[in-house]
């Protein structure tokens, strides 16, 4: 429940950290960090226009993704304070109500029949099945450290040990991060500023999207950099008190956002061609992961 | 009463079979489905007897040659006999709307009819037999009658090409058990499948692996694990759509069935026979879903989605021997528990998706997913049940092939915690599998709903009304969704029967572990109950967003062009250009033909792209040996040269060779006696 709340709290200003920061370096004085929200809240008030072409799907769509990742909210721990969803192998539902949310999207900018936005969809479920490998070796990897299969008991349990779980966590911490830019559509993989919809990614998917809906999906994202966010500050609370494990959390969420502020100010985006590549990197960095893990349990061969 | 029940369930169908040739077409039609609907509802009372009251053991004196004919219905038996039934009648239902068009071409609706009941018995009858000769003379039913129900459209070329080749290989399936059973046969003189066991704990392990190795290929082909894969993609879409249904959700899993049944009876080093499955099944599961990804033909694509679910279920299956081999019940329970629950479920949501692809054959006349489009609006029931089952074969909650895939992927994250280096690397790399499976088949599946289902209509040709309404094709559909369902969301429904299928492989289950089970049984619940949550938060937030949008302003306009103002459906994205990035990612490890005329100088003709998705594993392991083997045969060609003389003279060269022959080897035989004596 407290995770929850918190995430909830930190949806709230999130992205504003990014926007202020991403303004900061390039000497703007920027918008306050919660107009992103206030831009939300002015898109639930507006009213909509809907494309011909589109059924029911596009109307039922946010509504779904976004329930998807408030579900998903619902399953990350605070410390060692289960989440409200807490069982052996959570972390497997977890991406595949996530990939449920993902699945209606991608359908739905199929369903305006656009010549941009299948675009968008196409790269959207290839880069996300390229992602998913990454997290799937580093929750495994975290399982056969902690012999726990669950994200309460493996970051409960994460903290026990020596100095070299606070390592794992901080390599973890970097694999999560560029998951997190993939799956919210940031920086290196995709520019969301970008005024091109051939260079896309998931604004061209939301093309056709208005009103209330458009609301729903921008409010989403922010969910789940924190979200994300959450999962990253969890390889650092471990077993301590609320009254040290919030300001953790916050620091942690507001560090994390500094980060996709400062590397979406000094990065530029890859081409799309070599998008895969850099996510395969992921995957083979989580291997690393695994196989470090494995030396330090001495279960190498 | 099992034993009343069994024999009515057959004599039923012989009785039907026998009276169908003297109705008329309408009786016919009306006459099988409503027969397949009685033995239904017989094999079912029996498998829920078996369940309730214990296996069962009949035995029936036989022949001389066949020796005594043991007939027993276990757990396994009755887990498959439900799931066939099941398929057999929303098929028969389907397949009674789907024939209708087919209605004048009587003989061959009689012949089709017959296969199909004969199918369906000898389907049911082999999940119970213990005969091995008479396993294998069902088995030659079973194919057969198949063949006829694959070949209904047999005046297309296709059809009876993809037929004739399902016929070689199921043959091929038949010669491997035939030498597996005889194997059993000569060393212990029994006919009978506990006859595998003795000769198994007698023999040193590596016999024990070397039958089991003749049985994974012999029930493999059938199954279509790769690389025996090669009949599957060609048959399923010459058949029509019941049958293509059927096919997929339960002839193959006949194979299944076999692997699942050998392992209850063979008695070796069950290790290694679970990293050769386990091998196998990796292998089949992420070629399967590779080359689905690439299809243009609807059926096609399912066809080899039916490939990957099969390499899904084989991953459970290696899973549950090497929780047998380590002696983990954990494992045990996981892998194979996973394997028979992905078996139904697979069974359920692919033969959804095979009618709704009937349906959609029914109104556009092709298959073909680049000339689709749109449908949504015309067959809006049909579009949303596929939706269903493409949620489902992607593995996503709240439908029932997430409880599957999540049961046997607890059992991998379990498995994480050995010791054994070999043993965990096997463990990720299948962890690894089952999530690229699972991510290409959201490619697969957004590709194949969204584009065929959604934006505007491709093409308009071949557009025809349909003779029949969507109502009427759709009914046994949402049987099967509501089933799908129903097992997402309620999983513990099927956990009874599931523990004491299991228990078959489990013969001496510590306590302490069954608390274990018990608790995997108990996730499994809760995550339904979760997943009813998520579904009815979903519902809550869309209806709140009805309920406030309700008075806002609403226009409808067309799509953004982005400036283009020209017919939008032309400009639509296609089946080919959504999954452009995943074919230049894969293409080096598929076998892609392509053809294509780029725009040239300043005055270009007509652009042209063609992409002809191939299968290097056929082309290795039948086309090329087929051609190197003719072009060896051609060589003697000269021999039949269509002159009446020469045949004569072969006819005279064999006479005399025949006659003379014995001869002549009786005197070198002397003449090597008097060297011998010399």
């Amino acid at each position: 429940m407290v995770s929850f709340v918190l995430i909830l709290l930190t949806s709230l200003f999130f992205t504003g950290i990014v926007v202020r920061t991403k303004s900061t370096t390039s000497g703007r004085k920027g918008p306050g960090i919660f107009q992103p929200l206030k831009d939300v809240f002015r898109l639930w008030k507006k009213g909509s226009v809907y494309s011909q072409t589109t059924s029911l799907i596009f109307r039922i769509a946010p509504s779904i993704y976004i329930s998807s990742v408030l579900m998903a909210i619902l399953m990350i721990p605070h410390g060692n304070h289960p989440g409200l969803i807490s069982f052996d192998g959570d972390f497997v539902m977890f991406a595949y109500i996530l990939a449920l949310g993902k699945f209606l999207m991608i359908v739905s900018a199929l369903d305006t029949g656009s010549s941009f936005e299948g675009m968008g969809a196409a790269r959207e479920a290839l880069y996300s099945m390229l992602a998913e490998p990454a997290f799937f070796v580093l929750m495994g990897s975290f399982a056969l450290f902690t012999e726990e299969t669950s994200f309460h008991g493996i970051f409960s349990a994460l903290h026990y040990g020596s100095s070299v779980s606070y390592m794992l966590g901080a390599l973890a911490a970097f694999v999560f991060i560029f998951i997190a830019m993939i799956e919210n559509s940031r920086m290196p993989v995709d520019d969301p500023k970008t005024h091109l919809e051939l260079t896309m990614v998931h604004e061209v998917m939301v093309l056709d999207n208005s009103g209330f809906d458009l609301g729903l999906i921008t409010y989403t994202s922010h969910l789940k950099f924190a979200l994300y966010g959450a999962i990253i500050s969890n390889f650092f609370i471990g077993s301590m008190s609320y009254l040290f494990s919030i300001p953790v959390f916050f620091c942690a969420q507001i560090c994390f956002a500094v980060a996709v502020g400062v590397i979406e100010s000094f990065m530029a985006r890859f081409r799309l061609g070599h998008n895969p590549q850099f996510i395969f990197i992921l995957t083979s960095v989580s291997s690393l992961i695994f196989f470090g893990v494995l030396l330090v349990m001495g279960k190498f061969i | 009463m099992d034993q009343l029940l069994f024999e009515v369930f057959n004599l039923v169908a012989i009785f039907t079979i026998l009276s169908i040739p003297f109705l008329n077409t309408k009786a016919r039609g009306i006459l099988t489905l409503s027969v397949t609907g009685v033995l239904t509802v017989i094999s079912s009372l029996l498998a829920v007897s078996v369940f309730i009251n214990g296996p069962v053991e009949i035995s029936y004196s036989g022949s001389w040659v066949t020796g005594e004919i043991p007939v027993r219905i276990d757990y396994l038996s009755a887990w498959f006999i439900l799931t066939i039934s099941f398929t057999f009648f929303t098929g028969g239902w389907y397949g009674f709307s789907y024939m209708q068009k087919y209605r004048d071409q009587t003989d061959n609706i009689t012949m089709h009819l017959i296969a199909f009941l004969l199918l369906f018995t000898s389907l049911i009858d082999l999940c119970t037999i213990q005969n091995s000769l008479m396993l294998l003379i069902v088995w030659e039913i079973m194919a057969l009658s198949s063949f006829i129900v694959i070949i209904f459209e047999h005046d297309k070329k296709e059809t009876l090409k993809a037929g004739m080749n399902y016929l070689i290989q199921s043959h091929i399936c038949i010669l491997f058990l035939t030498m597996a059973f005889m194997w059993v046969k000569i060393k212990t003189g029994s006919f009978d499948f506990l006859a595998i066991t003795k000769f198994t704990s007698t023999q040193p392990a590596l016999a024990g692996i070397g039958l089991f190795v003749f049985f994974f290929f012999g029930f493999g082909i059938k199954a279509g694990f790769v690389p025996f894969h090669t009949w599957l993609p060609l048959a399923h879409p010459a058949a029509p759509a019941h049958i293509s249904g059927i096919m997929s959700g339960v002839i193959i899993k006949i194979g299944i069935y076999g692997i699942l049944r050998v392992l209850t009876l063979i008695e070796t080093n069950m290790i290694t026979i679970g990293y050769f499955i386990l091998t196998f099944a990796v292998i089949t599961g992420i070629y399967g879903v590779m080359l689905a990804i690439v299809q243009h033909n609807l059926k096609k694509l399912l066809a080899y989605h039916s490939i990957e679910n099969i390499g899904i279920i084989g991953i459970g299956i290696g899973l549950g021997c090497l929780g047998l081999g380590y002696e983990s019940q954990i494992l045990a329970v996981a892998g194979f528990g996973g394997a028979l629950l992905h078996t139904l479920n697979h069974s359920l949501f692919k033969s959804l998706l095979f009618f709704g692809a009937g349906n959609v054959y029914l109104i556009k006349h092709t298959l073909n997913i680049e000339a689709l489009g749109g449908l949504i609006k015309r067959m809006p029931h049909t579009a949303y049940l596929f939706l269903i089952g493409s949620l489902a074969i992607c593995g996503l909650p709240p439908f029932n092939g997430f409880v599957s895939e999540f049961f046997i992927y607890s059992g991998l994250f379990k498995g994480l915690s050995s010791d054994l280096f070999l043993f965990i690397l096997a463990m990720l790399f299948s962890i690894l599998a089952l999530v690229i499976i699972g991510g290409l088949a959201l490619i697969c599946f957004t590709k194949a709903f969204g584009i065929v289902f959604l934006g505007e209509g491709r093409t308009e040709t071949g557009d025809r009304k349909p003779e029949t309404g969507e109502g009427r094709n759709v009914r046994p559909l949402y049987l099967i969704a509501a089933a799908i369902v129903l097992v997402g969301l309620f999983p513990f429904l099927l956990t009874w029967p599931l523990t004491k299928t299991i228990g078959l492989y489990l013969p001496q289950t510590a306590p302490e572990s069954y608390a274990q089970i018990q608790e995997l049984l108990g996730t499994l619940t809760r995550v339904g109950w979760y997943s009813l949550g998520f579904a009815a938060l979903s519902a809550l937030i869309y209806f709140l967003r009805t309920w406030l949008v309700a008075n806002r302003q609403q226009n409808t306009d067309t799509t953004w062009g982005c400036g283009y103002t020209g017919d939008p459906a032309k400009m639509q994205y296609t089946a080919s250009s959504f999954i452009r990035t995943y074919r230049k990612l894969a293409e080096p490890m598929l076998f892609i033909k392509k053809h294509k005329k780029d725009a040239i100088s300043l005055y270009p003709d007509q652009v042209e792209r063609e992409t002809h998705p191939g299968d290097w594993i056929e082309v290795l392991l039948i086309d090329k040996p087929l051609l190197f083997s003719r072009r060896f045969l051609r060589r003697f060609g000269f021999l039949q040269n269509g002159n009446i003389q020469a045949y004569i003279l072969y006819g005279f060269i064999f006479i005399s060779l025949a006659v003379l022959l014995p001869l002549i080897i009786g005197k070198i035989e002397i003449l090597i006696e008097f060297l011998n004596h010399l």
